[in-house]
């Protein structure tokens, strides 16, 4: 089976919402879940400490929390979502630059236009490779 | 002794686990440790010049070493270090 990020519908609209309470500036979270099977548990919002419209910084308290929240749920951190404010939600090459772990979900949000446009990646010595979000109910 | 926790992204090289322990009294003795006794580690947590890497975030306990004594921070044995990657990027 191929790498797919799967999300419930309310899971999709708080990271949308997110970054739409973020803008101008760039929002950002994190996502727990099972690595393997790319099954979000949890999203979590966190504070983008460079406070700008151009990159995010996920800030470092918030991070330790969700990484010790997730070990306490059995579960581990999978993924980070964040917004391109005005382009296309594609990786930036200061985020392929920056991709922490191999093993995470790269999710990006546009709000380029006047509906939000969401897509997953993952990102893996270099490269991009694109991965259907599965919403629970239906597909985008 | 005193335990660190492990990003996921570094598990690999400490054979899956997520949690080692390894001797030392401040941050930088532990990460020194921890780089002797995971050799594949090396160069991911301390730059080759002894600080530590700009992309990665330690903690003992709740706190980030960056805010207390850095690399000299004290570690008594029953504190516990977290090692996270920074998570950052954006469209610039």
């Amino acid at each position: 089976m191929g790498s797919s990020l799967q999300v419930s519908s309310v899971q999709l609209a708080e990271m949308v919402a997110h970054c739409l309470r973020c803008y101008p500036e760039e929002g950002c979270g994190l996502l727990t879940g099972v690595g393997e099977t790319g099954e979000v548990a949890s999203v979590y919002l966190t504070r983008n400490t460079a406070a700008s419209a151009q990159i995010y910084t996920v800030d470092p308290g918030e991070h330790l929390k969700v990484d010790l929240a997730a070990e306490a749920a059995g579960v581990e951190i999978i993924g980070v979502f964040h917004s391109h404010t005005h382009t296309d939600p594609w990786p930036s090459p200061t985020d392929v630059d920056q991709a922490p772990d191999p093993g995470w979900h790269y999710v990006l949000i546009s709000l380029r236009h006047e509906l939000p446009s969401t897509r997953s990646y993952r990102i893996v010595d270099g490269k991009i490779s694109e991965e259907p979000v599965v919403v629970l109910g239906g597909r985008i | 002794m005193s335990a660190i926790r492990l990003p996921t992204v570094l598990r690999p090289a400490a054979s899956g686990r997520a949690v080692v322990t390894v001797e030392g009294t401040t941050i930088r003795q532990l990460l020194e440790a921890l780089q002797v006794e995971f050799p594949a580690m090396s160069g991911q947590v301390l730059t080759s010049q002894g600080d530590l890497h700009r992309f990665v975030n330690v903690y003992l306990n709740d706190d980030d070493v960056r805010y207390l004594r850095q690399l000299d921070t004290p570690v008594g044995p029953d504190d516990v270090v977290s090692i996270l990657p920074a998570v950052a990027g954006g469209v610039a």
